[in-house]
């Protein structure tokens, strides 16, 4: 039988990179990726699956990296907002959020992206309804979420034209 | 915001799962999605010595339809995987609409059916939706399998049927009815409701030409409340009021009133217990409605 432990050995793939690691059983998915890996891109805000700051994908779907253990990812896939982010310049979705002003303080922009990347992989047409909904669960103090709302319209408009941002 | 220590084994078979939970049953809790134990533990409202992780259990996996016309869902069933599958929204569509209203896409891509129902927070929609769904419970132990119908699961707040020893394996659902109903109240999407109602309404068996037009003949009936109560409940009331009869609107105001009457609600920051009976009046009114609608879709 397994022998319940206080350190736990993961093997995961972070953005494309294999990664193996000794992790304490409590550390949570958030702290792992920021502390252990650096990927400081994940914003931990309140720490009990409210906020959506730490929101990342785990093989594809959306997650609170604040509700996960980095114990429980072995196996698993994660991309952070690096990984949303070519080597250079701004993905189309990033570029709609600095053109509409989408962000003051910042906080809650990497949480944004990657929710919205889930949305638009299921829904590459979405009403600005549904657009509401799919952040509604990201809080952000500061713009009142209209141009978050702008940005994201710009995005599925500009892929429709089949315009570049 | 951080966990107390705890240690951490990831159970590779519903057996030896069984045997972990039995080493220190309340010592140890299990970890499905956690999407309501993980902030539980990282307030420390729970301490527990031993976390078990049940998610890699094929056992507890799964979306079987049942020749009877009903569904058996795994208890590692996510909320999204009911919300978008087939055959959860042809033979139990009131699931599939209240796994919707489950917390937001993040929430309900790890969130487990199984999880719901056991941590049975009162304002929770599935556990509401499985007890007008007449549901049932099954659950491994070390004393062996068996099972419990969610009239009798949920005791009271954050309490069921289950031992601290218990694993909550799957829910078995009856073929579907043709009426059903599900509204809830929040401030916003993915907010815990303030209040929220299921009704199921089955056809009576015969058909009554002495009913005036206009109103199905109603069968068996329920009408489950959410958010108004230390658990999902059954507002007896209202469904006394509808027994026999036909569902009009007429009717189904009476048993919106009679709901309100029925149930004793919460107060709190969110909402007074007034506020909550005038939303379980309305919300019973509304769902019925809506299943009234679905019934005569479905000749």
């Amino acid at each position: 039988m397994t022998e319940p432990s206080e350190r736990i050995t993961v093997r995961l793939t972070v953005n494309d990179r294999a990664v193996t690691q000794v992790v304490e059983a409590r550390c949570s998915l958030a702290d792992f990726l920021r502390e252990d890996l650096g990927l400081t891109g994940t914003h931990v805000g309140c720490e009990h699956g409210v906020c959506g700051a730490c929101t990342v994908l785990v093989d594809g779907r959306t997650a609170r990296s604040c509700l996960l253990f980095a114990a429980q990812l072995d196996g698993r896939t994660v991309t952070t907002i690096e990984g949303l982010t070519p080597a250079e310049d701004l993905s189309p979705l990033q570029e709609s959020f600095r053109v509409c002003h989408a962000m003051q303080c910042g906080f809650c922009t990497p949480g944004m992206i990657v929710t919205v990347t889930e949305l638009l992989a299921q829904e590459p047409m979405p009403s600005t309804e549904t657009i509401r909904e799919a952040i509604s669960g990201n809080l952000c103090m500061c713009t009142g979420y209209v141009n978050i709302v702008r940005a994201v319209e710009q995005t599925v408009a500009r892929r429709a034209t089949g315009a570049r941002a | 915001m951080k966990p107390a220590p705890f240690r951490y084994a990831r159970a590779s078979s519903l057996a030896e799962a069984t045997a972990l939970l039995a080493a220190a049953p309340g010592d140890t809790k299990l970890l499905a999605g956690g999407q309501s134990l993980v902030p539980m533990l990282n307030m420390r409202l729970v301490r527990p010595a031993v976390l078990v992780d049940v998610n890699g259990l094929r056992e507890l996996t799964g979306i079987t339809p049942l020749p009877d016309g009903g569904l058996r869902l795994g208890a590692l069933t996510r909320h999204a995987e009911l919300a978008a599958s087939p055959a959860v929204r042809e033979r139990a569509p009131l699931l599939a609409e209240a796994a919707r209203h489950v917390g937001h896409a993040a929430i309900r891509n790890q969130g487990t059916l199984g999880g719901s129902v056991a941590h049975a927070d009162p304002a929770a929609e599935l556990p509401a939706a499985l007890l007008a769904l007449d549901a049932r419970v099954h659950i491994t132990g070390p004393r062996g399998a068996r099972e419990v119908a969610a009239d009798v699961f949920f005791r009271g707040l954050l309490t069921t049927a289950l031992e601290p020893d218990d694993i909550l394996t799957a829910i078995e659902i009856p073929a579907p009815p043709p009426g059903w109903g599900f509204v809830e109240i929040a401030r916003r999407p993915g907010d815990f409701a303030l209040a929220g109602v299921a009704v199921v309404v089955r056809r009576h068996p015969l058909t009554l030409p002495s009913l005036p037009r206009g109103g199905e003949g109603i069968g068996a009936v329920r009408v489950v409340g959410f958010g108004i109560g230390d658990r999902p409940l059954r507002l007896i009331g209202a469904e006394r009021v509808l027994a026999g009869g036909r569902l009009d609107a007429e009717a189904a105001a009476r048993a919106g009133a009679a709901a309100g009457a029925d149930c004793d609600p919460p107060s709190d920051v969110h909402g007074s217990a007034e506020y909550r009976r005038h939303l379980a009046t309305v919300l019973v009114e509304r769902a019925l409605l809506l299943a009234a609608a679905r019934l005569a879709e479905r000749p």
